[in-house]
């Protein structure tokens, strides 16, 4: 049996003058230790995805189970990571990341040590103190990833935690998930409009198409690209064909709609 | 390079001497008004240019401040005003507050009440007084209602507001974590609303004052409202003056108080 699985999943959302088919029909099925990126044109009900698998929201119909139970709100098993950091400013860097345990009723001398060494692990060990609004973007980024990981959550929903940093930082930042989450063992999934990205750190790449969005296609990626670090990856021989592949995938997509 | 610090270093302290020069200008003027305020208010009235008996004169305003002090009267009348003062300013920012955390945390009733806060809110509160009045007793519950009443209903608008205009992000944040409703209020809602309640903590300052005096007009037999309605009916205008003049200290330095709580309260970094 799949770690998560999602079958015919379906979500509208209903207003007093409209009625949105965010997505339709979609079924796949995520083992554990396994990278996972969802992309597809924007609106295409991405987010919407990861809210029903976050248990955030409910699905209209079908089931999502995780670990052979179905999700029917937010459990622990689950982590998310936003597009950006919101960190909680007036607390401390120590205060956030200890947000979710506190939360959860979790929060002891061993959690919060733990806690701490994940922050010494991301570089930040000396900000513990600090204020997020003393910190730079990818600093919050990483601290948020820090709060993500202090509960030890099994699946990881990153929903374009990517998209608010600089290049440079992304791409550094890129290696660091990729490499935390490889060391940690755990499941994620990411969404993201980027196409290199999604290649460079997944194992397979969903492609949703548009409103309401159903699976498109999935991509496998080659081995070689797995294994490798996202930057490494973004310089593998193998990596232009993989990107190729998915442009044109997605640019017919563009075009008949 | 050392002596382009130097010369830096320089430019630098003189820019600190002309922010210092700024300042004490700025002081100095402010003393300057003041001054010349209760000067030109004492000169005019001692020539009578404008009338002693209506406006009075810093002199025997100051003569009548000592007498009352020694007899103890203007001591127990501040101390009744700032004492209904204070409550009436605490109990309405709390139950404000409070009022605004039950509308936050039922939509339903938050539509129901909706129309009825428009016509509170609305409404001049101290034509309420009357009312109060009979219903509570012509005492100091009246008075304290009064200063309640009228910061109550726009805190609780104000505040219902900030609670509904905190980014949902933040809440999304909590709820991946799996936060009840209640630690969602607790953890990010009241929070980040701080900022919010405090300004208007300094609204409900003034606003505190104006229901208590407005209650000493209609009711009482002690207080600085009193005083200054009572010297009104026989015509000692000189009780007036001093009685407006305390009320200005007072309410200056719970203002000034709650700025310093500002300062404490809320984290220099929530902006």
């Amino acid at each position: 049996m799949a770690f998560l699985e999602l079958n015919k999943v379906e979500k509208t959302f209903f207003s007093k003058e409209t009625l949105t088919e965010a997505i339709r029909d979609i079924n796949f099925s995520v083992d554990e230790g396994e990278f996972i990126s969802i992309i597809g044109p924007s609106g295409c009900g991405k987010t919407t995805l990861l809210s029903l698998i976050s248990g955030l929201i409910l699905p209209t119909k079908g089931s999502i189970k995780l670990d052979g139970r179905e999700i029917k709100k937010p459990t622990p098993e689950t982590g998310y990571m936003l597009q950006q950091d919101y960190l909680f400013p007036w607390l401390s860097i120590e205060k956030n990341i200890t947000l979710g345990l506190k939360t959860m009723g979790k929060l002891s001398n061993k959690t919060k040590k733990h806690a701490l060494y994940l922050l010494r692990e991301m570089g930040l060990g000396d900000k513990a103190k600090n204020y997020p609004n003393e910190l730079s973007g990818g600093m919050r980024q990483r601290v948020a990833l820090v709060r993500m990981l202090s509960t030890d959550p099994k699946l990881l929903l990153l929903d374009e935690p990517f998209s608010a940093l600089d290049y440079q930082t992304k791409l550094k930042l890129e290696d660091l998930v990729f490499s935390t989450i490889r060391e940690h063992k755990k499941t994620a999934i990411l969404v993201t409009h980027d196409i290199g990205e999604a290649i460079a750190m997944s194992d397979r790449v969903i492609m949703l198409s548009d409103r309401p969005g159903t699976i498109q296609r999935i991509f496998h990626i080659p081995e070689e690209l797995k294994s490798r670090l996202p930057f490494e990856a973004r310089n593998h021989s193998l990596f232009n064909k993989s990107f190729q592949e998915v442009w044109k995938e997605l640019e017919s997509l563009e075009q008949t709609s | 390079m050392n002596k382009r610090h130097e010369h830096l270093q320089h430019m630098h302290l003189n820019y600190v001497k002309q922010l210092t020069r700024e300042k004490r200008f700025v002081r100095l003027t402010q003393l300057v008004i003041f001054v010349s305020f209760f000067a030109f208010w004492e000169i005019a009235t001692s020539r009578h240019w404008i009338d002693p008996l209506i406006f009075s004169s810093p002199g025997r305003v100051w003569n009548m401040f000592l007498v009352r002090i020694q007899d103890g009267s203007l001591l127990t009348h501040a101390s009744v005003t700032l004492f209904e003062t204070v409550l009436g300013f605490i109990l309405g920012t709390a139950l404000g507050t409070i009022l605004a955390a039950i509308l936050w945390w039922s939509p339903f009733l938050t539509r129901v009440l909706d129309p009825y806060l428009v016509v509170l809110n609305s409404m001049p509160k101290v034509a309420l007084g009357p009312i109060l009045i009979v219903a509570l007793g012509p005492g100091m519950q009246s008075i304290i209602a009064m200063g309640v009443l009228i910061s109550v209903i726009i805190t609780t608008i104000v505040v219902y507001n900030a609670f509904k205009g905190v980014d949902h992000n933040y809440l999304k944040v909590i709820q991946s974590f799996g936060a009840t409703k209640q630690q969602s209020f607790f953890s990010v809602i009241l929070p980040a609303s701080y900022p919010t309640i405090i300004s208007t903590l300094k609204v409900n300052v003034g606003l505190s004052w104006v229901g208590v005096i407005v209650g000493e007009f209609l009711v009482s037999k002690q207080g600085l409202g009193y005083m200054i309605h009572y010297g009104f009916q026989v015509f000692n205008f000189t009780m007036v003056m001093l009685a407006l003049l305390i009320i200005a200290v007072l309410a200056t330095c719970m203002y000034q108080l709650v700025e310093f709580l500002e300062r404490k309260l809320i984290h220099k970094h929530q902006v």
